[in-house]
């Protein structure tokens, strides 16, 4: 394969691959997160105490996480073809990816959440605050810089999922990877969209890493 | 228990048989036990007991953060637990509380801090800007409201907790320990601030405290906690001149045939002036009439019509008639005298 070719499939590759790691990961923060701020809210020590309804959730969350991603994909295939038209392919392949991110997404940002100091919590409840105002400028305005990181967290494994989309007939580097790597034995080109692919994870975590570190005034600067 | 002039000053807050018991693995805790109080409209005051005597959950009773198990909480006519949460954050805005760790919005400037109960009310962005500068104005911080809570001192965060509970113009303001993480200095310039607010604004301020020099420096009434009941209460100058209770002497250090176990040593004398008039300098006649110096540890007392009020602490003779000399001739001048542990 020549470099020129090389290099337009990789550029190509990789713009499927964000295609769909990006509306996958943002889809499931759209549902994620006010998932997550329920898991916090509603504890027996929360805002919100609802603990039934936590409990609930809880399960909900765990019993998603605990399937494996390329199980789930297969058991959603009725799913995503009801919502996509199709079952597979790579724009399908956001379905699975989302509904197998949100659960981790929401445990990202409880964790967050429930970093913010109760003290804070409580002098805004002191104060008269809604629950909905105590969320919207507490909690999350407080926990910004650890929603970043989780963030960054979020959309790399995201990526790493994207791999896996190949077995569904979606695209990507991690297809080019596998296809190559294993089906035609071109170790060159397998090593070559690995590194591309290791190159985004790191711009991701880099990125998100000094984002979160930037907006965080706790520190002294 | 209340003293005369406190009756023709409406009341502000009252508590009625306030109860309040934790469920703990094993059994309960009976945090508060039988509290009844008046806390009456422009006082400060002052709520002082030991560790784990209940004074932060007295205190969280009143603006709900925690609920009472039984009793009556009355603030505006309307009882304090049985209100709704509408109720409740409308409370809560004429109820502001400053806290021992400050609990200031860290990711926020001091100006938004000062703004969040103004814009949870829904005051105009306009008015906000004019009321922060205010604020910040009266707490002496004009030059902050840009900078972040963590490049602050911890007098300087006090002082924007202090601005940002009188954003929602409160007429009472809650204070849990409040100088309990700052220094001698600075615990000084808060309580003046404290009372200033007091004096120039007429806001009502209750003072959790463990500390006897806060409750005499600003407080105009004083409840002693002990073990969830109330073991006294007054006006300060009456519950500090008269001290009845067992708990009241053991925070003030005054020795007691119960106590003198655990205030072994007890090398001075405390002296209280209770306005009476004294023509000659009580301390030189007392070392001329013992033929020995005593010194004095610290003296806090000033003068009124003639009239002295306050207290002096003078070293203990070391032997025992000496000291009994001393006893007999300040009581002799009609002067309350006694042994207490050092400060
Ligand atoms: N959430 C709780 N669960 C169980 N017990 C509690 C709880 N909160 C307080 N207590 C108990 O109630 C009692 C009074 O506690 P409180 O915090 O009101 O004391 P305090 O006078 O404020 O003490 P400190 O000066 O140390 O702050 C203590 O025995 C404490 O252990
Ligand atoms: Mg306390």
């Amino acid at each position: 394969m020549s470099w020129n070719t090389l290099m337009a499939m990789l550029a190509e590759e990789t713009c499927n691959t964000l295609f769909m790691t990006i509306p996958s990961t943002l889809i499931a923060y759209l549902l994620g997160l006010p998932l997550g701020v329920l898991l916090v809210i509603t504890r027996k020590d929360g805002i919100m105490p609802l603990p039934t309804l936590n409990r609930v959730l809880g399960i909900v969350v765990n019993l998603l996480r605990s399937v494996p991603f390329i199980i789930l994909m297969v058991m959603l295939f009725p799913v995503t073809r009801a919502i996509m038209g199709r079952g597979t392919g790579t724009a399908s392949v956001i379905v699975p990816l989302t509904i197998s991110a949100f659960p981790y997404v929401a445990r990202m940002v409880e964790s967050s959440l429930l970093e913010v100091d109760s003290g804070v919590v409580e002098a805004a409840q002191s104060m008269g605050s809604s629950t909905l105002q105590i969320v919207r400028k507490v909690l999350i305005p407080e926990a910004m810089p650890s929603l970043v990181n989780g963030f960054a967290i979020c959309i790399t494994t995201i990526l790493a999922y994207t791999a896996m989309a190949g077995t569904a007939g979606g695209d990507g580097l991690g297809k080019v990877a596998i296809t190559y790597g294993l089906n035609k034995r071109q170790y060159d080109v397998m090593y070559a969209a690995s590194i591309v692919l290791v190159l985004l994870v790191q711009l991701f975590q880099v990125g998100g890493t000094t984002l979160s570190h930037v907006i965080d005034h706790r520190r002294r600067k | 228990m209340d003293s005369i002039q406190d009756t023709n000053r409406p009341c502000q807050i009252e508590l009625q048989n306030v109860r309040k018991v934790y469920p703990v693995t094993g059994g309960e805790v009976v945090a508060l036990d039988n509290i009844s109080l008046k806390i009456h409209k422009g006082d400060i005051f002052g709520i002082i007991g030991l560790s784990g005597a209940g004074k932060s959950t007295l205190i969280r009773c009143v603006n709900r953060l925690d609920t009472p198990t039984e009793g009556k909480i009355l603030f505006c006519g309307k009882n304090v637990p049985e209100m709704n949460k509408q109720q409740l954050n409308l409370m809560r805005r004429k109820m502001s509380m400053i806290f021992q760790q400050f609990n200031l919005l860290m990711q926020q400037t001091v100006a938004k801090n000062i703004a969040y109960p103004m814009e949870i009310a829904g005051v105009p962005k306009e008015r906000i800007r004019k009321r922060v500068a205010e604020l910040l104005e009266i707490v002496g911080l004009s030059d902050k409201a840009k900078a972040y809570p963590s490049q602050l001192s911890g007098g300087q965060k006090q002082r924007v907790a202090i601005a940002r509970a009188l954003a929602s113009d409160p007429e009472v303001l809650l204070c849990d320990e409040a100088t309990s993480a700052l220094d001698p200095m600075t615990t000084q310039s808060i309580l003046r601030l404290l009372q200033q607010i007091n004096r120039e604004l007429g806001i009502t301020i209750v003072v959790i405290t463990h500390e006897m020099a806060v409750i005499r420096q600003i407080c105009t009434h004083v409840a002693i906690l002990d073990g969830g009941v109330i073991a006294e209460e007054g006006s300060v100058d009456e519950v500090f001149t008269h001290t009845k209770s067992a708990a009241g002497k053991r925070l003030f250090g005054i020795v007691t045939p119960e106590n003198r176990e655990e205030l072994a040593e007890a090398p001075a004398l405390r002296i209280v002036f209770d306005g009476e008039q004294l023509s000659e300098p009580i301390i030189a006649e007392l070392i001329l009439h013992l033929g020995q110096p005593v010194s004095i540890l610290s003296a806090d007392v000033h003068t009124l019509n003639g009239a002295q009020y306050g207290q002096m602490l003078i070293t203990r003779p070391e032997n025992r008639d000496v000291c009994d000399k001393a006893f007999a001739y300040l009581k002799g001048r009609g002067l309350t005298v006694e042994e207490v542990r050092q400060a």
